[in-house]
């Protein structure tokens, strides 16, 4: 019998308290027990970047962490930054760039392009690329994804 | 892509010795409490889950009956230099090696192989204590760790009290996935001697695309230079064995004489040290040839400069 996990965190600024078996990922669990889809599986063994999330203001795939690990921890998810500045503007250049088609990699390239832009303000499309390095695009060639991070690095500092 | 070579050799477990084998899960808050929960050697130990994870999802992972997960133990964090010896603790991440001074400036081939590592996602979350204990041929800092003659620092319960040994990181590898680790140990810190002055080192890793590749081989070099002679010679491969592997027929050659006419001498011991297989990363000719090639690139650039 798979025992029953009790884990407590901060999920988006929010206290949240759910219960986990010892095998599932915290993807899993933030899309299939808390609902939040906004952090997709793409290749589920910590290829792709698609489940990129924030921990303890760190970036992490969330299909490579067990959810019994979220327990104390401080976890972003893409839904929780609706009204951050930084990733607002990443939005908009996303779209103004055509650094969109499918979309379904695009909340893990956001979130990993604000991550990066929390630590260098002005990044270098070399940077740029260094930083997106865990994150695939089957559609876009990555050249709108640069351009499109360069010009929120500009709007946004 | 699998964090273990395809041919490694360790076949998927039956499904109820998968995560289904799990009875109960344990988050310790303290090094005794974490081997105390040891005591019968009845835990699988869990730090970053970049290998585990993986593992479980394909089956390929032998889970105990307890879950411990390793992250709340203090005395596994941090990375401390005394006198002569760098000490890191197992929860120490490719992103901390990445970070810190010490490590950029006195084991720059440890530093690099943190800089090569998978992405920035993975190297927060995978731990050099995870990456020993995996023990993949192709772990990217065990061939660092090697030049650097690395020791594991392993805690068990003995008497109520924690016991520790240590043993060469050389030793530690037994096969692929396989390690001298006691089911009942913790492995706890690497410790690291300091460099002798004027020892530089360098690892190169050769993959098929810069980010999120397993090694197809690795190289570590380190010497003390002493115009053209080379002292203090230490070589390690990695992903051309069943472990990684100090290089001591090609140390040997380099040791003898000096550069340039020590570069052919030392190939030709490199070829007779390496024992590579084929397998999806790449075949057993491949990583000859990238052998002799990456290595005789590293040697020229030492004589050059
Ligand atoms: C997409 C991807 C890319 C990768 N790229 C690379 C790469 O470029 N280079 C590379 O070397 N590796 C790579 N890996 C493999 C992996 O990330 C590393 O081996 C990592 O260092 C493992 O650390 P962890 O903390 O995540 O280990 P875990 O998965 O938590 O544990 C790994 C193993 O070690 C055991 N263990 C962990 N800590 C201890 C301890 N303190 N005492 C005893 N046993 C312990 C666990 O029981 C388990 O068997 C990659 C993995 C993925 C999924
Ligand atoms: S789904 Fe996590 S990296 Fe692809
Ligand atoms: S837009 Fe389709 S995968 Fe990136």
């Amino acid at each position: 019998m798979s025992p029953k996990i009790d884990v407590a965190f901060k999920l988006n600024g929010v206290d949240v308290r759910t219960t986990v078996s010892p095998g599932m990922s915290a993807l899993e669990m933030l899309r299939d027990e808390l609902h939040l889809t906004g952090t997709k599986y793409g290749c589920g063994e910590g290829e792709c970047g698609a489940c990129t999330i924030n921990v303890d203001g760190l970036s992490a795939n969330a299909c490579l962490m067990f959810a019994a690990d979220c327990h104390g921890r401080e976890i972003v998810t893409i839904e929780g930054l609706v009204s951050d500045p930084r990733t607002e503007a990443l939005k908009k250049s996303f779209v103004a760039y055509g650094a969109v088609q499918c979309g379904f990699c695009t909340p893990g390239f956001v979130m990993q392009a604000r991550n990066l832009l929390e630590k260098v303000r002005s990044p270098t499309p070399e940077q740029i690329r260094r930083g997106i390095e865990g994150n695939l695009c089957r559609c876009t060639g990555y050249k709108k994804i640069v351009e499109a991070i360069s010009e929120a690095a500009a709007a946004s500092s | 892509m699998s964090p273990q070579p395809a041919t490694t050799g360790r076949p998927a477990v039956a499904p109820e010795e998968g995560v289904a084998a799990i009875e109960t899960y344990a988050a310790p808050r303290s090094l005794a409490e974490a081997v105390a929960l040891l005591r019968t050697g009845e835990a699988t130990i869990l730090a970053g889950g970049t290998d585990l994870m993986p593992q479980s999802k394909t089956g390929r992972a032998r889970f105990q009956r307890m879950l411990m997960n390793v992250r709340h133990v203090p005395e596994l964090r941090g990375i401390r230099g005394t006198q002569d010896c760098v000490r890191f603790g197992a929860l120490t991440t490719i992103t901390e090696l990445l970070d810190s001074a010490l490590v950029k400036n006195r084991f720059n081939a440890l530093w690099q192989a943190a800089d090569h590592f998978a992405s920035e996602q993975l190297r927060n979350a995978a731990t050099i204590g995870g990456n020993i204990c995996n023990a993949s041929p192709a772990g990217d800092t065990l061939v660092p760790l090697l030049v650097f003659d690395a020791r594991v620092e392993l805690t068990s319960e003995v008497n109520g009290a924690a016991a520790r040994r240590t043993l060469p990181l050389a030793e530690f590898f037994v096969g692929p996935g396989r390690t001298q680790r006691r089911a009942t140990e913790l492995l706890t810190a690497v410790e690291v001697p300091l460099p002798p002055d004027g020892f530089f080192s360098e690892f190169y890793k050769f993959g098929t695309r810069p980010a999120l590749d397993i090694s197809a081989i690795a190289i570590g070099f380190g010497a003390v230079r002493d115009g053209q002679r080379l002292r203090q010679v230490r070589v390690a491969f990695g992903a051309v064995a069943p472990t990684p592997i100090r290089a001591a027929k090609t140390e040997a050659a380099l040791a003898s004489q000096p550069l340039p006419a020590a570069i052919e001498p030392a190939l030709a011991a490199a070829a007779a040290d390496i024992h590579p297989i084929s397998d999806i990363r790449a075949s057993a000719w491949y990583r000859r040839e990238l052998v002799r090639n990456v290595l005789r690139r590293m040697l020229n650039n030492v004589t050059q400069n």
